[in-house]
């Protein structure tokens, strides 16, 4: 019920931020709208803790995400570097990295991973991450388990 | 005050102008499938993440930021997925990553 409700909030806010109308009869057509839309998810039983993670920690989410940030810049400055460099300095590496904990935490895990350049997730199974690197610094900088152990903080209690 | 919304705004699309080429470069530079991809992920994150902001500073506090922002967010969850399904696809193709090691023992014989 509680992810019901807040699914309907989040729907509106974003139905408000992309309209901008604020007569009362748009209003209310928008709210019937997902009101309606909130209505198929039940009823097709996708409001679950997988379609709908509410259980996250806001604030520990905030940090992880800006962290995440400075981490995307600094890979992004690295692998143009690699690319403008006329000797192209390249060191491919394939690593499997251990990954035990919640779907939800692996998703973020993988999904971080891609994110950033100069690594891509290729495969997950069995608690385990194959990562394909672009420079062996990199790779090593993910072994040293720095990513793994901030999504574990993000996941925590859940 | 114009002038320096102007200026702020102008580095940062231009910084993220620079990330997009540099992508395209390295597409053609890399020397194969799984490289170029790491390459393709630069236009991705920084290089659209910087001309939004710039773009977000010329409009200034409106809605329309607020959609920028959520273009940025979108790219941002489904860059990821599709790098992830093209590598995923050409492992299931039995294509092989060039490797470091590998190219270095081939270079060495």
């Amino acid at each position: 019920m509680r992810k019901t409700i807040s699914l309907l909030v989040l729907l509106f806010s974003i139905w408000l931020l992309l309209s901008g109308h604020l007569e009362p009869l748009l209003l209310i057509l928008g709210g019937l709208s997902c009101l309606f839309i909130v209505w198929i998810a039940v009823r097709q039983d996708v409001v679950d803790h997988e379609g709908h993670p509410l259980n996250l920690h806001p604030l520990r989410w905030l940090r992880y995400s800006l962290w995440l940030i400075g981490e995307i810049v600094k890979s992004n400055i690295d692998v143009a570097k690699r690319i403008w460099n006329p000797k192209l300095p390249i060191t491919p590496t394939v690593t499997v990295l251990p990954a035990e904990m919640i779907d939800l935490g692996q998703v973020i895990y993988a999904n971080s991973i891609t994110l950033t350049p100069g690594t891509v997730s290729i495969d997950v199974q069995d608690n385990r991450i194959t990562v394909h690197a672009l420079s062996r610094d990199a790779a090593e900088q993910l072994q040293r388990g720095d990513m793994l152990r901030r999504i574990q903080h993000v996941i925590k209690e859940s | 005050m114009q002038l320096l919304t102007d200026i702020i705004s102008w580095t940062t699309i231009l910084g993220g102008s620079f990330f997009v080429i540099t992508g395209g470069i390295g597409i053609l530079r890399l020397p194969d499938f799984f490289t170029r991809l790491h390459a393709v992920s630069m236009p991705d994150t920084l290089g659209v993440g910087l001309i939004v902001i710039g773009l977000v500073v010329q409009t200034g506090f409106s809605l329309t930021s607020v959609k920028l922002i959520m273009i940025l967010l979108f790219m941002l969850f489904t860059g990821p997925a599709a790098t992830h399904a093209l590598a995923k696809a050409a492992i299931h193709g039995k294509l092989e990553p060039l490797l470091f090691n590998k190219e270095e023992s081939s270079s060495s014989s």
